[in-house]
């Protein structure tokens, strides 16, 4: 055996304690993170979630102007606790489309009574059909859409008050 | 009380163990030295004392004493003695707290009998133990104190996670430590050897039974690991390739090329500084399978308690063991002088390859499990599964397993290929044929095929060593050797027919329905709730027959426990000779009808009657070794005796 393969062991080590080393001391991330991001959004063609409003499709994102897409639904708790920051968000200029994900209009106008509405339409995705094919993994999650309909931010959990600057600004920059 | 004397006891032991460090590294300057000659009552002392401790804690949960934390959060007064007293190591400082009481017991063992080997060897061995049990000393008494004190005492535990309530379970994590530990005085008298530059056949000897105990345990830890994962997850897969499945896997690869490497050692005096880097390997993997899944650096759908402090002082630990002993490899072993030669056709070639084959595997998996760290690091996700295990692999499993058939028939040191060449033939003819004919008859994929054809002639093989012995005179080492090469037959008989021949059914049924699958009609006759002592269940009663045999009822279950809350299924297995039923219950449709999904899985359990009987020659194995070696004693013993009356006589004579 020749004399430096001796002290090959010792470097592959060196190598994976360093590489785990340097792994533990990075955040982890838990999110799964959607392969859309830069792609267009599908096709699709909601009927409104709640009477009286408009409901959602592929078109209302393609008229030049940046909006948000907010996936949520009535039975879900951190849907409440982000009620108030979409209304921030709204009241600074975005133009939110809600996707109501498995509800039913009368969940929907009670959630909205108690808690404000932000949206100016609401699809109602009654199989999880929109949610799946812009890889949305959960509920709230909330997403940015250029003028032309292109996915160009996913915001994962719900938004918090700290977040309502950058997603405004993330908007922005979408409209330019 | 208790756990204040459980806790003294863990400082004590842990100056012991700092004290069996320093007398064993005084030991190599100074062999008279007090420090030196008190190492080994030192070493049984140390393990005395964390036996003792560890009773503590066994007795904190008999007892559910609820001041202690440990205790309220892991257990729950109203639970069956038997899981109390499991749950002491069904968490992660519990489990630490055995791993480091079975790790000093055996240096007590080691301390207290063995006597083959030089003094000074012993004493670096000692010290090495001594230095590995002081980091998890350490690890218990600075980061994860088992005998912590709540300021208050609560009212009621928090309970056990209910997967783990499973008499399984309670016994699986035990089994998989006696085999990490084994590795560890393998590791410590490697390093024993190094730093006294005596790697010699007697270190083997010495060696080989720890090794083989460890395997033992490992095989059975994973093979019961395997079943359960099979039945109480619901997937009907018996391994999925998940970073904790090939935590286990890795020390048991790294074992299993121990163990043949030793022999050669031990027989032959050849391999010696490859036995010594595999002995560092061995407990290394073990160390890196704790650390993966303590550390939750992988995601793992294992549910582990993660927590990343833990995984930092696991990997300092890994660090300075693993690292100071390649660096040691590094410094010593070109003076390990190579050893006894032999020729490419013989014993020892065979287990050479068989070697390199086995650590090649160790490489694939290896690798496999930490890519995704890798690609982490520059933000790239990535999963490795079947895909890539399964057929990468195979290249290096399958030409072993061919290996594997002739090379007990060889001689040590030199055989002429002329010799052995019939039964080679008749094997080589017998895997083609089967592979022809399977692959005429059926529509199988080509790993299942050369596993089911080369597992009918391991069969045969693996009892050839056993030709013209008188069976009765066979030793029981050898006998160890032949059903754990069958046993390996077995097993891959068993994986090669459940992924060629099972066949699935899914399907929304209501109550009244009939399904088919392989030839067994299933009905599902009806769904009611049960309950049991924490959880609820819908429970279906199905009603199976193959042809016109027995009718057999099922009951698979999908239950929801409350405290904590989780959903799990509980699968209904129907076992027969030639494989097994499975049946899973899964949730109700909006329009009435219950999903159910059917599997018939030909063969699947000689999966885990192969790990059994590998785990059977294994123990053969031991009681082989231990007995001649008792044998030995006895006769060096007689001939002293011998040799001294003889003595005696001649001076009685001049006299």
């Amino acid at each position: 055996m020749r004399r430096w393969t001796l002290w090959l062991p010792l470097a592959l080590f060196t190598f994976f304690v360093g590489l785990a080393a340097y792994q533990l001391t990075q955040p982890k991330d838990e999110f799964v993170h959607s392969g859309m991001l830069g792609k267009p959004l599908p096709e699709f063609d909601m009927r409104p979630a709640l009477e009286g409003m408009p409901g959602a499709s592929l078109a209302d994102f393609k008229d030049g102007q940046p909006k948000l897409l907010n996936i949520w639904a009535s039975w879900c708790l951190p849907c409440i606790a982000e009620a108030p920051q979409l209304e921030a968000l709204r009241a600074g200029g975005a133009q939110i489309v809600g996707i109501a994900v498995r509800d039913k209009p009368e969940d929907v106008s009670r959630f909205l009574e108690t808690h404000g509405n932000p949206y100016a339409r609401i699809g109602a995705d009654d199989l999880s059909e929109l949610q799946l094919a812009i890889g949305s993994s959960g509920v709230p999650e909330t997403f940015v859409i250029d003028g032309n309909g292109v996915i160009v931010h996913q915001h994962i959990g719900d938004v918090r008050e700290s977040d309502v600057p950058k997603l405004l600004e993330i908007l922005q920059e979408a409209g330019q | 009380m208790i756990a204040e004397l459980g806790l003294a006891a863990l400082w004590l032991a842990a100056a012991l163990a700092a004290m069996q460090l320093i007398g064993g590294a005084t030991a190599q300057h100074n062999e008279e030295s007090d420090l030196a000659l008190l190492v080994r009552p030192v070493a049984i002392l140390q393990g005395l004392l964390a036996l003792f401790a560890f009773a503590m804690l066994m007795w904190l949960f008999a007892v559910t004493d609820l001041s202690v934390k440990l205790v309220a959060e892991n257990s729950h007064s109203l639970k069956p003695l038997i899981f109390k007293l499991s749950g002491a190591w069904g968490n992660h400082e519990g489990s630490m707290l055995l791993w480091v009481t079975v790790m000093s017991c055996a240096g007590a063992l080691i301390a207290a009998i063995e006597h083959r080997l030089p003094e000074k060897t012993m004493r670096a061995t000692l010290a090495a133990q001594g230095f590995v049990a002081l980091g998890f000393y350490a690890f218990l008494l600075f980061s994860s104190n088992p005998f912590e004190r709540l300021p208050q005492p609560v009212p009621e535990g928090l309970g056990l996670n209910p997967l783990l309530q499973d008499i399984g379970l309670a016994f699986h994590p035990p089994t998989l430590y006696f085999g990490y530990v084994g590795l560890s005085v393998a590791f410590s008298f490697a390093v024993g050897a190094m730093i006294t530059r005596q790697v010699t056949p007697e270190f083997a000897r010495v060696m080989r039974p720890w090794v083989l105990g460890a395997w033992v345990f490992l095989t059975l830890g994973i093979t019961a690991g395997s079943y359960w994962a099979y039945y109480e997850l619901g997937w009907g897969g018996w391994w999925f390739w998940d970073p904790v499945e090939n935590a286990s896997l890795m020390p048991w690869l790294a074992a299993t090329a121990l163990l043949h490497s030793a022999s050669v050692l031990a027989a032959r005096d050849a391999l010696r500084a490859w036995t010594i880097m595999l002995g560092v390997v061995a407990f290394s993997m073990s160390m890196v399978g704790t650390f993966l899944v303590r550390s939750g650096i992988l995601t793992s759908v294992h549910a582990f308690a993660v927590d990343p402090e833990r995984g930092s002082f696991i990997l300092a630990l890994l660090a300075i063991y693993i690292g100071g002993a390649l660096l040691l490899f590094a410094l010593r072993a070109s003076s390990v002088a190579e050893g006894q030669r032999f020729a490419l056709t013989s014993r020892e070639g065979a287990l050479v390859f068989n070697n390199v084959m086995l650590s090649a595997t160790l490489g694939i998996v290896l690798l496999g499990t930490l890519y995704p760290l890798v690609t982490e690091a520059f933000d790239v996700r990535v999963s490795v599964g079947p895909p890539y295990f399964n057929p990468v692999g195979a290249i290096f499993v399958l030409p072993m397993l061919m290996v594997m058939a002739v090379g007990p028939l060889l001689r040590w040191r030199w055989d002429r290929f002329e010799r052995v060449r019939l039964p080679i033939a008749i094997l080589v003819a017998l895997v083609v044929t089967t592979a022809v004919v399977i692959a005429l008859t059926s529509d199988i994929g080509v790993l299942p095929l050369l596993g089911l054809s080369l597992a009918g002639v391991l069969a045969i093989a693996s009892f050839l060593p056993l030709r013209g012995r008188k069976l009765w005179r066979t030793p029981i080492a050898t006998w160890g050797m032949v059903i754990a090469h069958f046993g390996i037959a077995v097993a891959l008989f068993g994986m090669a027919s459940e992924s060629a021949f099972t066949s699935e059914r899914l399907a929304a049924v209501n109550p009244g329905d009939t399904e088919h699958v392989a030839g067994w009609d299933v009905t599902l006759q009806g769904i009611e709730p049960v309950a049991g002592p924490n959880w609820t269940a819908l429970e279906a009663t199905l009603v199976a027959q193959r042809g016109s045999g027995d009718v057999v009822t099922l009951h698979p279950q999908s239950r929801n426990f409350w405290a904590p809350p989780q959903q799990t299924t509980e699968s209904a297995l129907l076992t027969r000779w030639d494989g097994q039923l499975y049946a899973v219950i899964g949730g109700q449709a909006q329009d009435g009808r219950w999903q159910l999904r059917l599997w018939w899985k030909p063969f699947v359990t000689l999966i885990w009657y192969g790990g059994l009987l590998i785990a059977l020659g294994g123990v053969l194995a031991i009681i082989g070794r231990l007995a001649s070696d008792l044998k030995r004693r006895h006769i060096r013993a007689q001939a002293q005796q011998r040799r001294a009356d003889r003595a005696g006589r001649a001076v009685g004579e001049a006299a």
